[in-house]
């Protein structure tokens, strides 16, 4: 990290008050007379009910703001393809700022570009940036699993069966780490709670994950809880089926009124202004930023219909706690499934510890095999 | 385990339901590939083929708030691709794997930019057949709810058995796939024959698309075929040119892969990548074993060749 936290947060702060209140941004990021080009890189469809719609979402926030123009282009391949958009966007239109929203363009195409460019700042999604690479590059992410732990909080509160059903796409660090947390979530109300994983292998694969759901509701699951990439089918086939069901990236409630409860949303306007910030502040790009629900980087959907009042409540004060540095999820004692101890007791692993960056085990209470 | 459970039961369940729901687009699309292939001609664009019927399906459902008005569209645009590739293919020295391939791309292209508007609608999905109303299990109940697509389907594969093995029109289009010297010979239309098995092919293939978006999954998605096309096409050889041998491997096919959510949904977690592949490993391992030596291509059409 290059800035002091608490400069930091409080820059985050501020942005995101300014996200609601657009004139407070006129004075921030807006003030300059020529408009800033922004260009966005989707790897998919921008209404994949996904990972790539979240950040569609954010695109279309960020072009509502007065001096901002954005350009986009979706289903950009993670090759020299990806170079030749970015390219295009700075030399056709002027992009001030390229925002490159898939893990594939950082090595090398951000990278060539960037130094190709030094002018034009660019910000990806989900990279690291590590000394010696450009300085006009930022990397960003989120911590997702905050946001798939309250979501665990409302499905374990819901669940009567005491089991809930996860379909994931694969064992990867980042999932794990969504995945446990889901559960953390869910058994803090009861540890009875069980949750089962099945990992279909990849990350788009609709028929296989309607599979994967029917099978966790023959099982006994009644919520479905969805961490693929577009997990509109397995909402849509846990509302089929007449169970529960909780979403990932952006909300899903649309195809499931009756039981979509809560999902894990990205909330990529927060990193999308503070460059857009720094581009308009001629400062160089935050190189490796990172934050939870605390700094707006992640939300929650809004809770669905049959959601208690008790578990509206407790995801509520879950949040503030999180929010507020009170609790924290890895903390100890915690065993993976297999029994073994992976955070003694006493020992806490907040949520920015890279500690957790490398996580390759599946918490106590799960069903699954990494 | 409590009441909503079945635990073991599950697996043979699974599989059982994975056949009936996973199964249908490749009993489709593996029939009409075959009534192209015994013409002689393969097309490979099936995918594309399979992806527009997706698309066209889920569109013309949602504007007509008909989901059989949906099949017949998508079964439509799915003949209009097989006509495309039948012409291309009739002119002299075009060569018909390569117009398939360009057809993959072309139809799976065409569908994305077309289905752009549809992914967010809802359109009014395919009624299904209740067929567990005498169980009281959920499950059973669930892995019962049959399409009437899947009747068709099975129907369809003896239905093209007797048409080929036992019609006129059957014999003629078997005479132009073996020998089109033999087929000219006797005064039939070569290429007329293999243009308007190509727009057969095309047209179930549309509608195995159309299954895709309005059953199961039940969805318009960029992501929802994920192969199934080609792998529909490979079944094809894995069937050795039989309808209804084709009707068993899609069934075979559909089953093996509800194998890997199946197992680690009763709680066999490891292997799920070994398990995941189940289908492609057990086509492969039937295909080893029933090899002949002596004559390899006992079965096939013999103008079918990749190089004309």
């Amino acid at each position: 990290m290059t800035l002091k936290p608490v400069d930091r947060r409080s820059v985050l702060q501020m942005l995101a008050a300014a996200g609601s209140a657009p004139f407070v941004l006129k004075s921030t990021v807006a003030h300059a007379e020529t408009p800033l080009t922004v260009g966005v890189l989707y790897s998919g469809s921008k209404q994949d009910y996904g990972f790539n719609q979240s950040h569609a979402q954010a695109a279309a926030a960020l072009k509502k703001l007065p001096g901002i123009k954005v350009i986009e282009e979706e289903r950009v391949p993670e090759t020299i393809a990806a170079q030749r958009s970015m390219e295009g966007m700075i030399r056709q239109d002027g992009a001030q700022l390229i925002l490159a929203t898939s893990f594939g363009y950082f090595k090398p195409h951000v990278l060539e570009m960037a130094a190709k460019y030094p002018d034009v700042t660019f910000a990806h999604t989900g990279g690291v940036w590590t000394a010696g690479m450009p300085e006009n590059i930022g990397t960003f992410y989120a911590y997702i699993f905050e946001a798939q732990y309250t979501s665990g909080i409302i499905a374990g509160h819901m669940t009567k069966s005491k089991k809930l059903g996860l379909v994931a796409a694969k064992p990867t660090p980042n999932l794990l780490r969504s995945i446990n947390a889901f559960a953390i979530g869910a058994r803090s109300v009861d540890p009875a709670i069980q949750v089962q994983v099945i990992f279909t292998g990849d990350w788009v694969l609709p028929v296989r994950e309607a599979e994967a759901t029917n099978t966790l509701v023959d099982q006994g699951a009644d919520v479905i809880a969805a961490q693929v990439d577009s997990p509109k089918v397995v909402v849509e086939t846990a509302e089929k089926r007449g169970v529960m069901s909780c979403g990932y990236h952006s909300s899903q409630a649309e195809v499931a009124p009756n039981g979509y409860l809560t999902g894990a949303e990205w909330n990529w306007i927060t990193p999308y202004l503070v460059y857009a910030g720094s581009v308009r502040g001629g400062k160089k790009p935050e190189h490796y930023l990172r934050a939870g629900l605390g700094d707006h980087f992640v939300k929650n959907s809004p809770f669905g219909k049959l959601v208690t009042p008790e578990a509206r409540a407790a995801a509520e004060t879950a949040r503030a706690d999180l929010m507020g540095g009170t609790r924290v999820i890895y903390s100890g004692p915690l065993k993976d499934n297999k029994g073994n101890v992976v955070i003694p007791a006493g020992v806490m692993q907040s949520s920015n510890d890279r500690a957790l960056d490398g996580i390759n085990y599946l918490v106590e209470g799960i069903i699954g095999q990494v | 385990m409590d009441g909503t459970s079945i635990g073991w039961l599950a697996l043979p369940l699974a599989i059982l339901g994975g056949a009936i729901r996973v199964s249908t687009p490749f009993i489709f699309v593996s029939i009409g590939e075959l009534i192209t292939e015994k013409s002689g001609r393969i097309n490979l664009g099936l995918e594309g083929t399979l992806m527009l019927g997706a698309m066209a399906g889920y569109g013309i459902s949602y504007l007509s708030g008909s989901p059989w008005l949906g099949v017949l569209s998508a079964g439509l645009a799915g003949m209009a691709f097989g006509l495309l590739h039948g012409l291309l293919c009739s002119v002299k020295r075009v060569n018909d794997t390569a117009i398939g391939i360009s057809l993959i791309v072309l139809g799976t292209g065409l569908a994305f930019f077309l289905g752009k508007p549809l992914i967010e609608p809802k359109a009014p999905p395919l009624p299904s057949i209740a067929l567990g109303f005498w169980s009281s299990v959920p499950q059973v109940r669930a892995a019962l709810d049959v399409n009437a697509l899947f009747f068709v389907g099975i129907a369809l594969a003896f239905a093209v058995y007797v048409f080929l093995n036992r019609t006129g029109w059957g014999l003629m289009l078997r005479t132009v796939g073996d020998s089109e010297d033999a087929a000219r010979a006797l005064g039939f239309p070569v290429l007329r024959v293999r243009i308007i098995a190509t727009m057969a092919g095309g047209f179930l293939a549309g509608i195995g698309g159309s299954f895709l978006s309005l059953s199961y999954p039940g969805s318009w998605s960029e992501g929802l075929s994920s192969g199934q096309g080609i792998m529909a096409v490979a079944l094809v050889i894995f069937a050795r040119w039989r309808s209804v041998n084709a009707l068993g491997a899609s069934l075979l096919f559909g089953g093996a892969g509800a194998l890997g959510p199946a197992l680690q949904g009763i709680g066999v977690t490891g292997y799920y990548y070994l398990f995941n592949a189940a289908p492609y490993i057990l086509t492969l391992a039937i295909m080893v074993a029933s090899t002949s030596r002596a004559a390899p291509f006992a079965d096939a059409p013999g103008e079918l060749k990749l190089h004309r």
